[in-house]
């Protein structure tokens, strides 16, 4: 069975169809990209997937659950994670707070565990600090625990945020723009961290991103989608040289 | 031995605030004062897990202090004396002892429920439009109360100073100081324990990043309904222990104005920042009774002090950083969990 399985997804905000048609599927495992020119409707794929848009045509299904209409909390306890195009950390918790809070699912304790300290509350804190320090060091994040992400410099940030997307345990993860706003220095470390992550966390990760350096260097399989339809699909290197794409980046040479 | 430090203090406190009462060495106004002070933080903590920690602005909080106010006020007089709206006392007039806590707990629980009548709407709404319903939620309670001539309309309701006559008389204590200070000490305990743990840190998560926060799998409607619920419930609580202290209740007690100065507390103490309500609760209380003898120039004097602050220092008297971040040492003895 597929972990993700996208089929004939559509959108439409008022009378302008954002997303029309799109269909993906993934078996798990893969390293996958999402291109397209600015305002494709990429951003929006990723809204429907993690729940945030409902979709008004098509069906998405994870690890054989719809997702379609459920709660954006629900879809990130099931598996998906995902970071923001412009950095979305809590800027006023610490960063090992930040990692703290996107266990908010596993949590494992209620409201009177946590009035009265109980042995499962004790015992499910510890857990959760734990696995935030785990993953703080895996990603070599662990001096900045106590930090505020305001103060971090802008690379830093971004590598906070996919340390708190990891935090949640997803299965998929999904990058939206990962590399935006990073200099030529930080994106060779990007590529380096998110390869390291697909290996290290045996996640599935689907990105969008504009630097071809960042997306041929990565992906596996890239699809193309320009005004919500998806133009082209394949490996990188077929991807570089189709002519709808160059059409769609350059438009078609007439003016 | 440093685990007890602080539970040790309280109760060395407590002590000798009962023994100073009943050795005359504080009269009932001074006596009267520092229940006050502690309805205070009552109200100002529970306040700030609203408009400090979620970042949410609630202007209705003295509604869900009224809830809590004539729900204990009824039960206690209910229960525990002979009075002309319920007849004769249901329970011997001597169990009010151990059944006036149990009162303002119910009390506070009414109040919560109360607060689901902002609860359910902040799901949707957020800022002005959700402060509208706070201050609507103040006023449909009051007018609700006011209108039920049962408990006395607008005129209020007596009869809670017969309660503690009677407590008074199975054991001669000042029983309402003893509550009151357990009643904020169990306040504060609670509120810094839930903002403390994970679960709390999502109230914090809510208030910089809704959106973030609902992705990064944190149940924003759970979260905004224990806020609510909790903060609500423990306004309660102050209600129920105010209207024993005065022994009268009347809904304009619990208007605008009584939200306001709760609110002022919150600001001035510091957003996000337990031991800043705590403190300016504190300073609010004693400076409102100091400056008695100002008379009406009071009204001036105090706005102006706050006009000045918020010119100065918009973050209030702590920002949003506790005690324990001020003086770090403090933090071995700190163990207030």
């Amino acid at each position: 069975m597929a972990l993700l399985d996208i089929k004939d997804l559509s959108i439409r905000f008022g009378g302008l169809i954002a997303v029309s048609d799109f269909s993906t599927s993934f078996e798990g495992g893969e390293l996958n990209g999402l291109i397209g020119p600015n305002g494709a409707g990429k951003t929006t794929v990723f809204n429907m997937v993690s729940g945030f848009y409902q979709p008004t045509g098509g069906a998405i299904v994870f690890d054989g659950t719809r997702v379609g209409k459920l709660k954006p909390h629900k879809v990130t306890a099931l598996g998906i994670s995902r970071t923001f195009q412009n950095i979305r950390l809590w800027h006023e918790l610490t960063v090992l707070d930040n990692i703290r809070v996107s266990q908010y699912s596993r949590l494992g304790y209620n409201l009177w565990d946590c009035f009265l300290r109980t042995k499962n509350y004790l015992g499910r804190e510890a857990d959760i600090d734990r696995a935030a320090f785990a993953i703080l060091e895996a990603l070599d994040l662990d001096r900045f625990a106590a930090e505020y992400p305001k103060n971090l410099p802008y690379g830093l940030q971004r590598k906070v945020e996919i340390a708190r997307a990891l935090s949640t345990r997803p299965k998929l993860l999904l990058l939206d723009e990962p590399a935006a706003g990073l200099n030529s220095s930080d994106v060779d470390g990007l590529i380096k961290l998110i390869r390291f992550i697909h290996k290290e966390f045996k996640l599935t990760i689907w990105m969008i991103e504009h630097q071809m350096t960042v997306v041929m260097s990565l992906c596996e399989w890239i699809k193309v989608i320009d005004f919500g339809r998806t133009i082209a699909e394949g490996a990188p290197e077929a991807i570089q040289q189709n002519p709808e794409v160059i059409k769609a980046y350059l438009g078609d040479g007439t003016i | 031995m440093q685990r007890l430090t602080v539970p040790l203090l309280l109760l060395a406190t407590l002590a000798g605030l009962v023994l100073a009462a009943k050795l005359g060495w504080i009269d009932l106004y001074v006596q009267t004062t520092l229940m006050f002070l502690c309805i205070n933080i009552i109200m100002a903590t529970s306040l700030n897990l609203i408009n400090g920690y979620m970042g949410e602005f609630s202007c209705g909080h003295a509604g869900f202090m009224a809830v809590g106010a004539y729900v204990s006020s009824l039960l206690s007089v209910a229960l525990f004396t002979s009075s002309a709206t319920f007849g004769e006392p249901l329970l011997p007039p001597s169990l009010a002892l151990l059944g006036l806590p149990l009162c303002l707990l119910a009390g506070g629980v009414a109040a919560a429920l109360a607060g689901l009548l902002v609860a359910f709407p902040s799901f949707r709404t957020r800022g002005d439009y959700l402060a509208i319903i706070t201050l609507a939620a103040n006023y449909i309670i009051i007018s609700l109360v006011e209108n039920l001539d049962v408990i006395g309309g607008a005129r209020g309701f007596m009869g809670m100073k017969k309660v503690l006559n009677n407590m008074e008389e199975v054991a001669g204590l000042p029983w309402m100081v003893i509550w009151t200070f357990v009643g904020t000490v169990f306040c504060v305990w609670i509120l810094q324990r839930y903002i403390r743990s994970s679960m709390g840190k999502g109230v914090m998560a809510v208030c910089q990043d809704e959106i973030a926060a609902e992705i990064m799998s944190v149940n924003t409607n759970q979260v905004k309904l224990t806020a609510f619920l909790l903060s609500s419930g423990l306004a309660g609580v102050a209600g129920g222990l105010f209207a024993h202290v005065v022994g009268y209740v009347n809904p304009q007690a619990f208007n605008i104005l009584k939200s306001t100065e709760a609110m002022v507390m919150v600001y001035l103490g510091g957003m996000g920042s337990l031991t800043g309500s705590i403190l300016s609760a504190g300073l609010m209380t004693v400076l409102l009774e100091v400056l008695r003898p100002l008379q009406i120039i009071k009204w001036v004097a105090i706005p102006l002090l706050l006009i000045i602050l918020m010119q100065f220092r918009p973050e209030g008297i702590m920002g949003n950083r506790e005690l324990g971040d001020l003086f770090p040492k403090l933090k071995k003895y700190y163990r207030f969990k």
